[in-house]
């Protein structure tokens, strides 16, 4: 028994579940609004897109954290952008810019090599996290979920018929900026904990698992963030017993709760489906 | 119980619509609109009226500042289009509703979703909000869908959630892009008697139908599109015979029956049928170029 509470005598392991949970939830908040409008690819495209930050900032010696922050809001911006321009698909797009960022990236970096350890960023290190970078993580997420939860109906509005947004007198632009602006600031959070790899399942998985169990985006929202939330939490955990993987435990946690709501959901769920099927006088 | 209008009309805003000389063209080249003009005044339904590809649903985007035009100005409540939505004037049903059916939102928050612009920072409903909401619902008869995801509503009950979302909105100005097609009579009966007490209230719509036989019934100005305004003005003296003929060129079904054909005396009249849709415009008397419009909404073909 004592051996289960043994995680919580090490403060690098407190430190980890709390920064986790908090990154979880953000990730998750944002997956809501992404998978509704098919950019839920776009977490992966910023995970890769900040590698010319990183290596700029390197060069002109600021914090790792502000390069990549300003190169993934470029390139979400980009994205808006050519969208706005063109009739190309949102998959053709968000493969289009993030391969340029990162391509110019490696560009950067093999001109240029710097000293930022890759794999950290790669796979992430929650566990070995500094106090300087869990502070970070901490103002980026506290932030962003303020900023969420005052806006979310805005923002709604804007994602569900933007037209319409703008006739009752909302800024969609501003709060289209607003979004990616957030959506950048968390996928650098994240990279420190789950790293660029698992990124995009933080800001994917929860908010697909909700989707599947209710037809109200409030109610999608609160379920999303629960489950970013204690995934999250519950996979820093066991992560201590399982040596090391992080964000690997989180995934794993996030895609079986999937599982879960993909069978069981009371009305999209595949047994609810059949159930009905049954009802209805038995077709296959 | 205090109306939209009237509270706009404290700060000093009147229902009008002002479109002068305006061009619009969409980025393939596309002129759809050139040089169009027209004015119109609070209390009024006006019919817009024009064959395929006319360039109605262009001078809607065109209004709701979608699209911006070439040249021309367009003033709504005497302000530019994007101050206009700034204070939420004008509501807007567009002909297709270009949004994912699939997005988890139940009816109930679509509509409410216009009533943002009266809401504060939070958008947090006040009990106004909400009895707005079932009002708009209950004129469009769609108070028992409420809790349906709105995915799960067949095109006509779509419709009438976005027409309800339109209401809910008061704007001072109501643009309608073809809200008759696609639903039923009774349903189309409904919306005609919901025109009508917007008008009174004071309210500014704007309305685009192939129902020709209807605009007479419930329009009383009409402005005729053919890739620019054709003519504008009070229904009785603009929507004859001859501008209907210039509007639709050789489109329009054309039937007419001569005096000899329907009776047996002397009576040189004649009854002309002009139909763009299923409800045809009737006219009725001594020449082809009648300018008395008689509006008829039936079902005869014929
Ligand atoms: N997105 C677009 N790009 C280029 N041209 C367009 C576009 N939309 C419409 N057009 C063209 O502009 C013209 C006016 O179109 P519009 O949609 O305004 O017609 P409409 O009067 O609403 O017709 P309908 O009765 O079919 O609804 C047409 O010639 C059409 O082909
Ligand atoms: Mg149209």
């Amino acid at each position: 028994m004592s051996e289960l509470l043994v995680p919580f005598g090490y403060d690098y392991m407190v430190k980890a579940m709390w920064v986790s949970a908090l990154v979880g939830a953000t990730c998750a908040f944002l997956s809501a609004f992404l998978m509704l409008k098919g950019w839920s690819l776009m977490g992966d495209a910023l995970g890769h897109s900040i590698v010319p930050g990183v290596a700029g900032a390197y060069l002109l010696h600021l914090p790792y954290a502000l390069g990549a922050f300003f190169a993934g809001l470029l390139a979400a911006l980009g994205m808006a952008f050519v969208r706005s321009q063109t009739r190309l698909r949102e998959d053709a797009i968000i493969g289009l810019v993030f391969t340029s960022f990162f391509a110019a990236g490696l560009l950067m970096v093999s001109i240029n090599p710097t000293s930022v350890n890759v794999q950290s960023i790669v796979l992430g290190n929650i566990l070995g996290i500094s106090d300087e970078d869990a502070r970070q993580v901490v103002i980026i997420s506290v932030v962003t979920l303020a900023v969420l939860l005052l806006k979310w109906k805005d923002l709604m509005a804007v994602f569900f018929d933007e037209g319409h947004a703008r006739s009752v007198g909302l800024n969609a632009g501003w709060l289209k900026i607003l979004f990616f602006t957030l959506l950048s600031a968390a996928v650098v959070a994240a990279l420190q904990t789950v790293g660029s790899c698992l990124v995009i399942a933080m800001v994917v998985t929860p908010g697909a698992t909700a989707y599947l169990l209710t037809d109200r985006f409030q109610r999608l929202l609160v379920i999303a963030v629960a489950i970013g939330t204690l995934t999250s939490l519950i996979g820093a955990y066991l992560s201590f017993f399982l040596d090391g993987a992080t964000g690997g435990v989180i995934v794993t946690l996030q895609t079986l709760t999937f599982l879960a709501a993909f069978y069981f959901a009371p009305k999209h769920g595949v047994l609810a489906a059949r159930r009905k099927a049954a009802i209805s006088g038995g077709r296959p | 119980m205090p109306t939209a209008v009237g509270e706009a009309s404290r700060r000093g805003l009147v229902a009008s619509l002002s479109v002068r000389g305006v061009t619009v063209a969409y980025p393939n080249g596309t002129v759809a609109l050139r040089d169009a003009s027209f004015e119109l005044g609070p209390g009024t339904i006006c019919g817009l009226v024009g064959i395929n590809g006319s360039g109605k649903s262009t001078l809607f985007k065109a209004i709701m500042g979608f699209l911006s035009p070439t040249a021309g100005d367009i003033r709504i409540a005497g302000l530019a289009a994007r101050e206009a939505q700034r204070r939420h004037l004008v509501a807007y049903v567009p002909q297709s509703e270009d949004v994912d059916w699939n997005f988890p939102v139940l009816v109930d928050d679509v509509v409410m979703m216009g009533r943002y612009g009266h809401m504060g920072f939070l958008r947090m409903p006040t009990p106004t909000d909400r009895r707005k909401v079932d009002e708009a619902l209950d004129r469009v008869g769609m108070t028992a869908f409420r809790r349906r995801q709105i995915g799960e509503l067949s095109g006509g009950q779509r419709k009438r959630v976005f027409l309800a979302r339109a209401l809910a909105q008061e704007g001072l100005v109501i643009l309608l892009d073809e809200p008759f097609t696609g639903v039923d009579v009774k349903t189309e009966t409904a919306i005609v008697d919901l025109l009508r007490e917007l008008k009174a209230q004071g309210h500014l719509v704007l309305v685009s139908t192939h129902n020709l036989g209807s605009v007479p019934d419930f329009c009383d100005q009409v402005v005729l599109v053919l890739r620019t305004v054709l003519a504008a003005g009070p229904t009785a003296t603009t929507f004859t015979q001859a501008n209907l003929e210039r509007t639709f060129g050789g489109v329009l079904r054309h039937f007419r029956l001569e005096g000899q054909e329907l009776h047996a005396d002397d009576d040189r009249r004649s009854v002309t049928v002009l139909t763009d849709d299923e409800r045809p415009v009737v006219f009725y008397g001594e020449r082809k170029a009648s300018d008395r419009p008689r509006g008829r909404s039936g079902e005869d073909k014929s």
